[in-house]
Order: C-alpha cells, then sequence, then structure tokens
C-alpha cells in the first residue's frame, strides 16, 4: 500500500504537474501564437530548439539544466539575486526543468492549433470591430480549444511521467523533490514489489484515463472545429 | 460627400493602379476578371492589407493618408467574405452579435432585429452554422457585416460561392439592401450580368488598371471596353413600367428616349425596372418596318461602330438618352452605308428584365 513517502511523492508530484502545466500553457501560448503566425526565416532554428528534448537523453538535458541552475549558471544567480543560494535540488529547479522538458508538448498541439484556424477568422473579426488582444480572447482560444486540452494533458502527463531529468536535478530528497517515478525506482531498487506495482499502477491507470479523456473530447469537438 | 481611393500596389507578378472618386450612394461594382487586382483593392480599403504611397477618404473623414493608418478594427467597414466565413463556435444569433456588440451605442444606427428581418433569418437564429446551407451561410455574413452600422460596405464576391439556384435566392436580399438602407456598397465581382443586376456604378478593372467607370447603363454600351465586345453583350436600361396593356397581356414601359412593350410583368405602374437587351437581338433597318412581327421597333442614330472580329462589328445606337448595343455582319454594315451620324430603325427581338 501507499507509505507516507510515497503519498507525499504523489503530492510532490500533481504540484510539479500542476505548476509546470500552467507556466507552459502561460509561456507556451504566446510562443505558439508567435511560431504560427511568424514568417520570420529563422522560425526553424526555434522549432529545433523546442523539439530538442523530444530526442534528447534525458540525462543530457538534465546536466546542462543542473549546471544552469547551480550557483554558477544564470538561473543560479537569479535564485542568488532573490536571496537563495541555487535552484538545484530545489522544487523550484524542478519546475524550471520541468518546464523546459515539456515544451514541446504543449507548444506542438498549440501551434498546430493555431495554424489551422488559418487566417480568415481573424480578418472576418478585425471587419467586425476586434482589436487584435479581442480577437485572440474571443475567436483563437474558443476555436484552439482543442488544441488548449491537448497541450494541456500532454505537458502534464509527461510532466509527471519525467524520470531523467528529476533525477539530476532534484536529487531525490524524500518530501521535498522526490516524485513518484523515482520512488517507483526506489521501490523496485529496494524489490518492495507491492509498493512498486500500487504506485506504477496508479499511473498507468492515471495516464490511460487522461489520454482518453482527450482523445474523447477531441473526437466530440473536433467536427466542430473543422 | 464621395469617396476617394488611390492605391498603389507593386509585386513581382502584379501591379495594381487605382485612382478613384465614387459616390458615396448606392451599388459600385468593381468589375473584373480574376487576378485584376479586384479583392485587394476592396481588402486595402478595409484596412486588412497596407500599402504604402495610398489614400483613402471616406466623406470628410481620411482612413488612410501619408501619415495615417486605420487598422481595420477601427474602421466602419462592413466586410462580406467570398465563403461566409462564419464563426464555427458561435451560434447564427451569436455571429451576427459578435460585431454589433463592439460598435459603441452612439454608433448603432440598424438594430440586430431590422437586420434579421432584412434577411429572413428569424427561424434561425440559434443554429449551428455548420448546419446552414450556402445560401443561409452567406445571407447569416450579410446580416452580420449589417449589424455593425457600416458606413461602407464591402463586398467580395459573395455570391461566387454559390450555385446559380441560390445566387437567385440571394439577389433579392441585395436588392431590398440597395432599396432599404443608404450604405454605399462596393461589390466586387467577375461576372457582369450580377453587376448589371445590382450595381448602380461600375469600375472595370483589367490588369490592376482601371478601364473605366461610370453609371451601369453607360459602361455596358462603351464600345472601347471590353464588356461591349462579349458574345452574350448588351445594353442595359433604366425604364419605368408604364401601364399594361390588358387585351395583349402586355407591360409597357417607358424609359429616356422612348417606349417598348414585354411580356405582361407583376409589376405596379410607375416602379423602376432594369431591362437588358442583347446586341445579337437587334437589328437594323433603313425604313421603318411595318410587315414585321418586332413590337419594339425605335428610330435611333449611329454612334460608333466597331468591328467584333472579321465577320461581325458592333453598333452603339442613340436612342434619345438611351444607348443601345446591335452586332451585325460586317456585310449588312456595308450594305446598309453605317456610319456615325446615321439614322436607322433599331428591330428589338427580345428584352430580358433584369430587376
Amino acid at each position: 500500500m501507499w507509505s507516507e513517502a510515497d503519498i507525499s511523492a504523489l503530492v510532490i508530484t500533481a504540484k510539479l504537474a500542476v505548476s509546470s502545466t500552467l507556466i507552459l500553457l502561460l509561456v507556451g501560448t504566446p510562443l505558439a501564437w508567435w511560431m504560427a503566425r511568424t514568417r520570420v526565416r529563422y522560425k526553424f532554428l526555434i522549432e529545433a530548439l523546442i523539439a530538442l528534448p523530444l530526442v534528447l537523453p534525458p540525462t543530457v538535458l538534465g546536466f546542462y539544466l543542473l549546471l544552469a541552475l547551480g550557483p554558477r549558471g544564470p538561473f543560479g544567480q537569479l535564485a542568488a539575486m532573490l536571496g537563495g543560494s541555487s535552484f538545484a535540488f530545489t522544487f523550484t529547479g524542478l519546475v524550471i526543468g520541468s518546464v523546459f522538458y515539456s515544451m514541446p508538448f504543449v507548444i506542438q498541439p498549440l501551434q498546430n492549433a493555431f495554424s489551422s484556424i488559418g487566417t480568415r477568422p481573424l480578418e472576418v473579426a478585425a471587419t467586425l470591430r476586434a482589436s487584435p488582444r479581442d480577437r485572440f480572447f474571443s475567436v483563437v482560444v474558443p476555436l484552439a480549444r482543442n488544441g488548449f486540452v491537448t497541450a494541456a494533458v500532454l505537458g502534464f502527463a509527461h510532466t509527471v511521467g519525467e524520470f531523467g531529468v528529476v533525477l539530476m536535478i532534484g536529487g531525490n530528497i524524500p518530501g521535498e523533490t522526490q516524485v513518484l517515478s523515482i520512488a517507483i525506482y526506489d521501490h523496485v531498487e529496494s524489490l518492495q514489489y507491492v509498493h512498486a506495482h500500487w504506485m506504477a499502477g496508479g499511473l498507468l491507470l492515471l495516464s490511460f484515463v487522461l489520454l482518453a479523456s482527450v482523445y474523447a473530447f477531441n473526437k466530440r469537438f473536433g467536427v466542430l472545429a473543422a | 460627400m464621395s469617396i476617394e481611393a488611390r492605391f498603389r500596389v507593386e509585386r513581382a507578378d502584379f501591379r495594381l493602379e487605382v485612382d478613384l472618386r465614387l459616390s458615396e450612394t448606392g451599388i459600385t461594382a468593381v468589375l473584373g476578371p480574376s487576378g485584376s487586382g479586384k479583392t485587394t483593392l476592396l481588402r486595402a480599403i478595409a484596412g486588412l492589407e497596407y500599402h504604402v504611397d495610398s489614400f483613402l477618404r471616406i466623406g470628410d473623414t481620411i482612413w488612410q493618408d501619408d501619415n495615417r493608418f486605420l487598422a481595420a478594427h477601427n474602421r466602419p467597414v462592413g466586410f462580406v467574405f467570398q465563403e461566409a466565413s462564419l464563426f464555427a463556435h458561435l451560434s447564427v444569433e451569436g455571429n451576427i452579435l459578435y460585431g454589433y456588440r463592439r460598435v459603441p451605442d452612439e454608433e448603432r444606427k440598424v438594430s440586430v432585429d431590422d437586420v434579421v428581418q432584412l434577411l429572413g433569418l428569424q427561424d434561425m437564429l440559434q443554429r449551428d452554422p455548420l448546419s446552414l446551407s450556402g445560401g443561409e451561410r452567406q445571407r447569416v455574413a450579410i446580416a452580420r457585416a449589417l449589424a455593425v452600422s457600416p458606413r461602407l460596405l464591402l463586398m467580395d464576391e459573395p455570391l461566387a460561392s454559390l450555385d446559380v439556384k441560390r445566387r437567385k435566392q440571394i439577389l433579392p436580399y441585395l436588392e431590398s439592401l440597395h432599396a432599404e438602407l443608404e450604405i454605399p456598397v462596393i461589390y466586387v465581382t467577375h461576372l457582369s450580368d450580377e453587376a448589371a443586376q445590382i450595381a448602380d456604378d461600375i469600375v472595370l478593372l483589367e490588369a490592376g488598371q482601371v478601364k473605366g467607370f461610370g453609371p451601369v447603363s453607360e459602361m455596358f454600351a462603351r464600345l472601347d471596353l471590353s464588356m461591349a465586345h462579349r458574345e452574350e453583350a448588351g445594353a442595359v436600361i433604366d425604364a419605368v413600367v408604364e401601364a399594361h396593356d390588358d387585351e395583349y397581356q402586355l407591360t409597357l414601359l417607358s424609359f429616356a428616349g422612348g417606349r417598348m412593350a414585354i411580356g405582361r410583368q407583376a409589376l405596379t405602374a410607375g416602379s423602376a425596372v432594369r431591362l437588358r437587351v442583347a446586341a445579337r437581338d437587334v437589328s437594323l433597318t433603313l425604313e421603318h418596318q411595318t410587315g414585321t412581327s418586332i413590337l419594339n421597333i425605335f428610330p435611333a442614330t449611329v454612334d460608333e461602330i466597331k468591328p467584333d472580329g472579321d465577320v461581325r462589328v458592333t453598333v452603339k445606337l442613340s436612342l434619345g438618352g438611351t444607348s443601345l448595343l446591335a452586332r451585325i455582319t460586317r456585310k449588312s454594315s456595308v450594305i446598309l452605308g453605317l456610319k456615325p451620324g446615321k439614322r436607322v430603325y433599331a428591330q428589338v427581338k427580345s428584352v430580358a428584365l433584369l430587376q
């Protein structure tokens, strides 16, 4: 069954996934919008950069993030300015790492959704007296609803499932930076298969339910968005 | 009050150069083949495209000059696109209210109810745009554009995506729009029939250049323009219903320069009608024929003659204040000795009612 440490790992994982997803939606929406609309020539470079976590071993990403988050890295210096020592081995560090790691899972569905809307509905809205900001919230957001749902669920689920990055930058401190995936690993290492079963099975079920809801949602509303 | 529009657009494969002064009442059709720059012109007027070196004045408000460019959402225009482009996330009513809600109270001149009534949308307000037919969708798009109380209505081939049957269903709405609203309309089309049917003025645009601009009846009769040399060329005449002949079931029409009889129409005396007389349905004689089945024969003066290929010529005739076109063989023209100023009789075999 679930031990106290397991439950705290669950809570940390949930907190991490929720905060990372929110930050990703906040940062990813304008970025994806820009990528869907811009015609700048170097766009492919930015696309490649954002997609890197898809192909890179998480340990590579984790290694560089660790350096960036450490006292001498840019994030570490930011932490020093804010009165801390460094973001490495902290929950904040985990959030920063997750944001980078799950970025493509949020950007790509949003970018696709924005691109598929095209320019026409925006032009129509402009001739109906809607300012650019108004157009975004009254036309783009509702029409890209599927994209937002997909982006949020994939970002969330992917953050829940990360292992390599959090191991590198989180340090596996129980009650602070120990997340579910690492707790499972620990259980398996120490041959506590019952514990591992409960947690692994729970994650499996959660991921399946999340994905199934996305597909169900997109099936139901996909016709409308077409 | 007028609309002054000067646009100069240069792209690698395309050039548009217009300098227009349009009337601020009625419908102006911008007529031209595809690729002539009609849509670009309309989009520039709406502020959807920015082009340097351009100028746009509506009445006494300048929308664009060297220092100013009013953004599209600040221009009081209504725009109807070729495809209805309704918002899929809103109902029919939501679509119509979208623009209406964004217009300040003091600028609202039309009510949603009026617009809904005018386009016959009462029964479909709660429907999903995707459940509508093409014609219905385009009516909603027109209503949506009108609901912002535009100072200028811009229509980009609003009927082009519809089949002939649906077109015929929408045209009466456009005509009633003309009759009931005092909003100037710029109507882009590549069909001269459509322009003849609804427009007051025509701007003929070819390869980005204005080839001619003037009232519909004048434009269709100009031999220097392409319209007069098409297979289906013909004059457009504005007339008034004078009376009906009950015995023979005819309707008598009067126009500047004469009268004519057509098969009885359900029109009250005094109502205005627009007629189209195809050039190939007009033949010419030197004397007034008596033993003929043709009812409509008019004394006329030859204005101008232009060849149409090797076989035929098109003759522009003046009947008092009205112009008529006749297409005859070059041989006949020589036999009759036609030249400008020559007096002839025009026999009109058939007339089509446009409105």
